[in-house]
């Protein structure tokens, strides 16, 4: 039988994707439902000072409005951060309380105060507008770099500081630094990014009066770990009461990851009115109260010698949490950015220093790729500009800098177990065809038009592992995925996965896997998940992690049932169990060549006996039943890396910039599906291009989200994109038995650098931050048409 | 969205007569419903017109190209007398929005909305448009008066709007990168005595350029206008571009549809 893993399997998702058949929460509906509106702070930071709810108690339909006040009467607990980060003084990090309305204060635009239910939702909007909130307006802070200077956001923590990190040893750095040649230095804005999943948020809750069991479906990454979250934390409900069901969900980027206020208000108030409540956010909402990404600002250095020898590294860096801590938001900008930030490269010494700040805007939390990519935009605009000052070529330094040897020990943190850099950025060079740059420039200088060239090379971490490091580093709790393989007495498989896909085709590619290991049609597996009722726990899916840590899960559970398959084989074959071979689906008796199919097996195991004889086919020692789980702790991260090439075309009387060509080059070990893992790296680049070039937040200094639509907020759209030219190169991770490496966001951390160094190419090194908007370009243009005039 | 009364109005006699000082026009709801749903605007009275067949449908004679009120962009786009007669116009139809919008916004709704980022108006002030109202004639250089702002009175219904054939036309848009709106639109249209290059997206409301316009009615060659400088005080400047990145727009793309003339 031909091998699942590796093949092109078209997606078991897209017949119902495709044909509007998807289930998703907005698309739930139970009787007697009614509707939740939130009534949300329309200023960036003040006191409130009283909350009347009494004109809009008598608006039509309305069934209940709920406030801060009873949400802090019932005891309900608050929003959590999931790591606990220590400054390099050794102090914890300062955490503010994040209750679910905001009670005596609101700190960002958007942040709920309270929540309005009624019959329909167009009552329940009329009445949200009659609900009476009294404010003291109080001076926003919302400038990242400023911050520590502004008022004081949150009571007792001084200088809106959370901590003051530092990964790395500053004595070694500054000696490194005192033998360079030159230091090549940066400041950088990692620009902050709205999420925008194509699903906006919401929430459907059904509170069962009989068994006192809610049920929430909900857009989520992670359902066990909401669940767990809102149990423990929230005291929503203990967990054996509380199923928390993660239907289709369209797109999650990281931003669904978080329990939110609106699942906890409306599981609570679900139990408290006794009906149904259904909430889906609004474009508007989602921009305002989705958690944002990156937002960092950036001193970098780096020390070279004159013939490009790397000797050491440091980055001074503000991040930007917005008003509170929430789940990744603190571990986003430390473990998940510092220790990638010395990039492929050997440099003998380097440190990395964070300060997360608390500012007046929407939390910040993990955003595909987490920290590497903004870890990666910092070494390599290091790395281009290096090339640049050195007179080397940008390719043969970085060349010059790679390991050579695996596993390589990176300066910081990691043990990288497998890799080949070297043919990784050669082969790109060769697909970019980069060595004839230089005439297809001149092409464009012919036409007026500025031609600009950019390269990164990468690595990044991902599927964090195994728990007893990440705990060890503050997280609160572990990074294993489970696993459960079901057989059915008739011979279907049904694959339980704690990890949960939005959008990453688990149930084709678990499918595959679990074909493979079982020798079973593809058609005869359903991967099941996103149901607290149905899996056992799993921690969920972010960080490319799933196929890393959930599929490797899966593949042991499976070997579970071919183990036990082949003890109950050998039974009705009436050998030994050493006899028995297994392949392509059956156990074979290697003397005799008597087969039994898994799926004879499988109902053997479930019905077993016959008439007349007296006999089980259940060896001693084992039970009847053919179901197997897995619990996978991996023993290190996964370590997928690239080298990317980018071509931009600039019409320097417009500032427009256009991608003429983009290579990607990556090393994601085994792939198990081409055609998804594609579309990965596709959808990676596209919102790294959009970082680079079009995406932006915007506050005002009162704190007032600018960019809160798509009438002003860019998403890039198909035609800003050229076609991507894809090639893989193949180490396989040693650290899983698939060989298999994260592929997720693979494309998000190598693009934006990429395109920036194109930009900055075109432009004669003038550096410009992202987004690199057009007029920004075109100011740019005119300063090199001056420079360029005073030279002649 | 607050609820309203919806009507179907057979003709525009009967439009105008439902019509009231707290009515809107609905033809392709680009605008106006996206308002409504966000509680921008609320309405009484909604008036569906969409249903006129006479308000749909574009005629083309020697000298004008006529489009009825309602008739949709995709249409507008898709015209081969359209493409024929007045090819930018065509081109500019087709540019606007998304084919989603295209397929129901209307050429009445653009021109009584005067966005100043929008398409048509530009369209209307280089082509010497008519605009036909229930009521009236109006040339389009009194039609628009300001942003958002336009000579219609109060129940006053656009029935059709005749455009006049140039010799040589071309829109340029530079689009906002979020919206698609123009951040400047450049329509410039060449006819037997004049040429008029009238600008939208770059000010409060739509304008004809009236220097450029004079010293390409004398030459009608790029080195027209090489070294004009561009009066930016008054141009908008938002978090997409400044006046002065607009005022550079507007000489860059009126070169720009020079050369493609």
């Amino acid at each position: 039988m031909a091998s699942l893993v590796g093949s092109r399997v078209e997606r078991k998702e897209d017949k119902r994707f495709l044909t509007g058949k998807g289930r998703y929460t907005a698309d739930i509906n139970i009787a007697n439902q009614t509707y939740a509106v939130f009534v949300r702070s329309p200023h960036a930071r003040a006191k409130i000072k009283k909350v009347d709810v009494s004109k809009a108690l008598k608006s039509s339909g309305v069934v209940g409005i709920l406030t801060g006040e009873e949400i802090a009467t019932d005891k309900i607990g608050g929003l959590i951060a999931g790591w606990a980060i220590r400054s390099e003084d050794g102090t914890e990090m300062k955490v503010p309380a994040n209750p679910p309305l905001a009670k005596d204060v609101a700190n960002f635009v958007g942040e709920p105060i309270a929540i309005v239910i009624a019959d329909t939702l167009d009552e329940a909007k009329s009445a949200s507008d009659l609900v009476k909130i009294d404010y003291k307006i109080l001076k926003a802070v919302t400038n990242t770099a400023k911050t520590m200077s502004g008022e004081t956001i949150h009571d007792g923590i001084d200088k809106n500081l959370c901590y003051d990190w530092l990964l790395g040893d500053r004595e070694k750095v500054k000696e490194a630094f005192s033998k360079a040649d030159k230091i090549i230095k940066v400041d950088l804005i990692n620009n902050r990014l709205v999420p925008n999943a194509m699903e906006p948020r919401a929430c459907v809750v059904d509170y069962n009066t009989a068994s006192e069991e809610i049920t929430l479906y909900t857009t989520s990454q992670n359902p066990h770990l909401s669940r767990l979250v809102m149990s423990a934390f929230g005291g929503v409900a203990p967990e054996n009461k509380l199923r928390v069901v993660a239907p289709d969900v369209g797109g999650g980027f990281g931003s669904k990851i978080n329990v939110y206020n609106e699942e906890i208000v409306c599981s609570w108030a679900s139990k408290k009115i006794e009906r149904p409540i259904k909430w889906v956010a609004e474009r508007t909402e989602s921009f305002l109260t989705d958690t944002h990404g990156r937002d960092h600002v950036t001193h970098a250095e780096l020390a070279v010698t004159n013939d490009g020898k790397f000797l050491g590294f440091k980055n001074e860096t503000i991040a930007n949490l917005g008003a509170y801590a929430r789940v990744f938001g603190t571990v986003t900008p430390t473990y998940l950015f510092g220790p990638c930030a010395t990039g492929v490269y050997e440099i003998p010494a380097a440190y990395s220093n964070v300060k997360a700040v608390y500012t007046n805007t929407a939390p910040v939390d993990a955003y595909r790729g987490a920290g590497r990519p903004e870890a990666t935009y910092t070494i390599e605009r290091l790395v281009e500009k290096a090339a640049m000052e050195l007179g080397i070529d940008r390719t043969e330094l970085r060349m010059r800098n790679f390991p050579k040897t695996f596993p390589f020990k990176q300066t910081l943190v990691h043990t990288v177990d497998s890799g080949d850099y070297v043919a990784g950025l050669e082969k790109a060079k060769q697909m970019a065809d980069y060595n004839n740059f230089e005439s297809r420039r001149k092409e464009s200088e012919a036409k007026g038009k500025l031609r600009g060239i950019g390269v990164s090379s990468y690595f990044e971490a991902c599927g964090i592992a195994p728990s007893a490091a990440v705990m060890s580093l503050g997280c609160g709790v572990g990074l294993w995925e489970s696993a459960e393989v079901r057989f059915n007495p008739t011979g279907q498989i049904s694959v339980f996965t704690g990890a949960h896909s939005h959008g990453q085709s688990h149930q084709t590619t678990f499918a595959q896997i679990a074909a493979d290991e079982l020798g079973v049609p593809i058609e005869n597996i359903d991967v099941v998940h996103g149901d607290t009722d149905k899996g056992t726990f799993g921690m969920g899916t972010y960080g490319s992690r799933s196929l890393t840590v959930g599929g490797i899960a899966i593949v042991n559970a499976c070997k579970k049932i071919v183990a036990k398959g082949k003890r109950v084989a050998a039974k009705m074959l009436e050998v030994s169990e050493d006899e028995i071979e297994f392949k392509d689906g059956e156990f074979v008796a290697l003397k005799s060549n008597k087969k039994k199919t898994i799926g004879e097996i499988a109902f053997a195991c479930y019905v077993p006996g016959q008439r007349d004889e007296m006999k089980s086919p259940i060896p001693e020692g084992d039970e009847p039943g053919l179901i197997e789980s897995s619990f996978f702790d991996p023993a290190n991260f996964s370590f997928p890396a690239g080298s990317h090439i980018c071509e931009v075309e600039i019409d320097p009387e417009t500032g427009e910039v256009k991608v003429e060509k983009y290579t990607a080059v990556d090393d994601f070990g085994r792939i198990v599906n081409p055609m998804i893992v594609e579309g990965q790296v596709h959808g990676g680049i596209a919102q790294g291009i959009g970082q680079a070039l079009h995406e932006n937040t915007e506050y005002d200094e009162t704190g007032q989200l600018i960019t809160a639509s798509y009438m002003d907020y860019t998403m890039p759209r198909a035609d800003n994109f050229p076609e991507f030219n894809l090639g893989f190169t193949c180490t396989h991770a040693t650290s899983n038995p698939l060989g298999v490496k994260g592929c997720g966001e693979a494309g998000a951390i190598a693009s934006p650098p990429t395109v920036m160094n194109a930009v900055i190419d075109a432009l004669g090194g003038q550096e410009i931050s992202m987004p690199a908007t057009a007029e920004k370009v075109w100011k740019a243009c005119k300063n090199l048409k001056k420079s360029n005039s005073k030279a002649a | 969205m607050k609820t309203f009364n919806y009507h179907v109005a057979k003709d525009s006699k009967e439009a105008s007569k439902l019509s009231s000082s707290n009515s809107a026009f609905l033809a392709g709801g680009m605008t106006s419903i996206p308002s409504l749903k966000l509680g921008l605007a609320t309405y009484k009275d909604i008036i569906d017109i969409k249903h006129i067949k006479k308000l749909s449908g574009i005629k083309v004679s020697n000298k004008t190209v006529t489009i009825g009120a309602t008739t949709k962009h995709a249409e507008v786009a898709s015209s081969k007398e359209v493409q024929k007669a007045i090819p930018s116009l065509a081109k500019l139809a087709g540019g606007i929005g998304d084919a989603q919008v295209r397929n129901r916004g209307t050429v009445g709704g653009s021109i009584a909305n005067n966005d100043p980022s929008a398409c048509y108006p530009s369209a209307c002030m280089a082509l010497n448009a008519i605009i036909h109202t229930n009521e009236r004639k109006i040339e389009a250089s009194k039609f628009f008066k300001g942003m958002f702002e336009t000579a219609l009175k109060k129940g006053e219904l656009i029935e059709s709007v005749e455009f006049q054939i140039p010799e040589k036309s071309n829109y340029q848009k530079h689009p906002n990168p979020a919206s698609r709106y123009a951040i400047v639109g450049v329509y410039l249209a060449k006819h037997k005595k004049e040429v008029n290059v009238a600008i939208t997206g770059a000010k409060a409301s739509v304008y004809v350029d009236k220097d450029i316009s004079k010293a390409l009615s004398n030459n009608f060659s790029i080195s027209a206008i090489n070294n004009m400088k561009i009066n930016s005080s008054e141009m908008n400047s938002d978090i997409h571009a400044s006046g002065e990145y607009r005022g550079s727009l507007v000489l860059t793309y009126t070169k720009k549809a020079i050369e493609a003339c």
